[in-house]
């Protein structure tokens, strides 16, 4: 069973926000709400600066705090996968997931229920890439099997140097970033 | 120097976290008054066990009253759900490393309990209750009849109202993503806190409702039992005072703990000592110092000191600060936390 991740390469991201309309293209995200987003990172003194842009989204957890904290089992670990998912009419809205998630990657759907990205598992199970990522201009974005060692995601994984996203907080999570 | 910008505008999330208002709060305080009020009753129920007059403790009345409570707490959890209509989804499964699902689970229990409690002096608090329905007027006098059963309902509530009162910091406390909740201090505080409020509650009811006695028809007599199931008794005239002498353990017990909430907090990580300072010195410092610590913990401690010693009158007033001081421990904690962020290394500017 595979264990899906994502690797963008933020020396190619030009944050032209592409991800961001497929997204709210594809999977009806309403109005003034993202699934996905784009964070820009400024760092040093003038002129020594540095820059990265990120494609940000729910990072999928290894570890979860989202799953564990839900009451109805709404939200779950999807068996393919392994993606972190929200089951909308098992949702009763506590928001504790909200509150749980250390990448405020979730949001209360105007419906009521508790909506995030889910790696466009629909297209993927059909053998598609995520909107996101088949629509990226640059090529950044890249989503694989982190479980299989020939995958392209884990070959950019042994070649590049990467980080993650708040590794202190001990979800483990799936999107990595090369730099 | 170090600059972040994002895209993100989600509502309720963005610019920070504010995703629970004041239905929260109100929830873990009326929790923890519950909680606390059946620790107490719970006490009150070993010693009538072992051949004490039930009439003697007031805290006997307070079962009914803490199921009329806990159902304001539930109303509130309830306005707090945006996905109400499945509700219902909580019971149909048990989701084990969930503290919302033990909680709820747990209430189910505490209901059961508390009306258990509640049938020891129902029918006496509510005669036309024992009149209309003589089923519950028998149950109760079996139950009376029946020590063990008592002291095993005792330790029933002394148990879930511990736990009930622990859990209310444990829901919050479990959420790693908000440094301001990650002490394992904040249960008992919360509980500490709890058994304040459940006394202070007991406290008023006794104080402001002596004297009267409970009215014979349906309407006047489930007030009454709410209030004053004791019938035409008074309650003891020891019983506040000793309401009072537990509460100066309890404030006590309670400033402790928050002195261990923020030495815990300030020795902890850079983003747990930032945490910290949203209510030492942060934009919840003014309702945390003057309303939780002044209002709701030393201004009633040396006010009761006082009364405890005969300089200074009986009122009820030092009980009606320690309630303000305990929604505002739950509000503060609730809405400050929600701020709280795990702030990466390079942005505290180093």
């Amino acid at each position: 069973m595979p264990r899906f991740g994502m690797v963008i390469d933020t020396r190619k991201c030009v944050g032209c926000m592409d991800c961001v309309v497929a997204c709210q293209t594809e999977n009806d995200v309403p109005s003034g709400f993202c699934r996905d987003w784009i964070t820009t990172e400024v760092r040093g003194t003038f002129p020594s600066l540095t820059m990265e842009i990120r494609s940000e989204r729910c990072n999928h957890c290894d570890n979860p705090p989202c799953v564990s904290c839900c009451p109805t089992g709404a939200s779950h670990v999807e068996d393919f996968g392994r993606t972190v998912q929200v089951t909308a009419n098992k949702c009763i809205g506590c928001k504790a997931c909200i509150a749980a998630c250390p990448y405020d990657a979730r949001f209360v759907h105007p419906q009521g229920y508790v909506d995030k990205c889910s790696f466009c598992i629909h297209r993927v199970k059909d053998g598609l890439d995520p909107a996101c990522v088949s629509v990226c201009p640059t090529h950044c974005m890249h989503f694989g099997d982190l479980d299989d060692p020939k995958s392209a995601v884990n070959a950019l994984l042994r070649a590049r140097q990467h980080h993650s996203l708040l590794p202190e907080a001990g979800t483990r999570p799936r999107i990595f970033y090369l730099t | 120097m170090l600059e972040v910008t994002s895209t993100r505008h989600n509502p309720l999330i963005d610019p920070h976290l504010s995703v629970w208002s004041w239905e929260i709060p109100l929830y873990l305080f009326v929790g923890g008054i519950v909680a606390g009020m059946m620790v107490l009753a719970g006490l009150a129920m070993r010693r009538i066990a072992k051949g004490e007059d039930p009439r003697r403790f007031f805290s006997m009345q307070t079962p009914l009253l803490g199921f009329v409570l806990m159902n304001i707490g539930m109303l509130a959890l309830l306005l707090d759900l945006t996905h109400r209509l499945y509700v219902w989804r909580i019971f149909t499964t048990f989701q084990v490393t969930s503290p919302m699902a033990w909680g709820s689970w747990v209430l189910i229990i505490v209901y059961g309990v508390l009306l258990l409690s509640a049938l020891i002096r129902l029918p006496d608090a509510w005669p036309w209750l024992g009149r209309t329905v003589p089923l519950i007027k028998r149950l109760s006098d079996t139950l009376i009849a029946q020590p063990s059963w008592i002291a095993a309902l005792g330790w029933a509530n002394i148990v879930l109202g511990v736990g009930l009162g622990i859990y209310t910091g444990i829901l919050l406390n479990t959420m790693v993503a908000r440094p301001l909740w990650n002490s394992a201090i904040l249960g008992p505080l919360f509980l500490v806190s709890g058994l304040s409020a459940g006394a202070a509650v007991m406290h008023i009811a006794a104080t402001l409702l002596q004297g009267r006695s409970a009215p014979q028809g349906m309407v006047g007599g489930a007030f009454s039992a709410l209030l004053q199931p004791l019938g035409a008794q008074h309650p003891e005239k020891s019983t506040a005072q000793s309401l009072v002498r537990y509460d100066q353990i309890f404030l006590v017990t309670e400033l402790v703990f928050i002195g261990l909430l923020l030495i815990n907090l300030q020795t902890s990580s850079a983003s747990h000592a930032v945490a910290a300072s949203l209510i030492t010195t942060g934009p919840y410092a003014l309702p945390f110092w003057l309303g939780v610590v002044g209002v709701g913990v030393l201004l009633p401690l040396a006010w009761q000191g006082l009364e405890l010693s005969h300089k200074v009158a009986h009122t009820v007033l030092p009980a009606v600060l320690v309630l303000a001081g305990g929604f505002t421990l739950r509000w503060v904690m609730v809405n400050a936390g929600q701020i709280s962020e795990i702030t990466p290394f390079l942005s505290l500017g180093q």
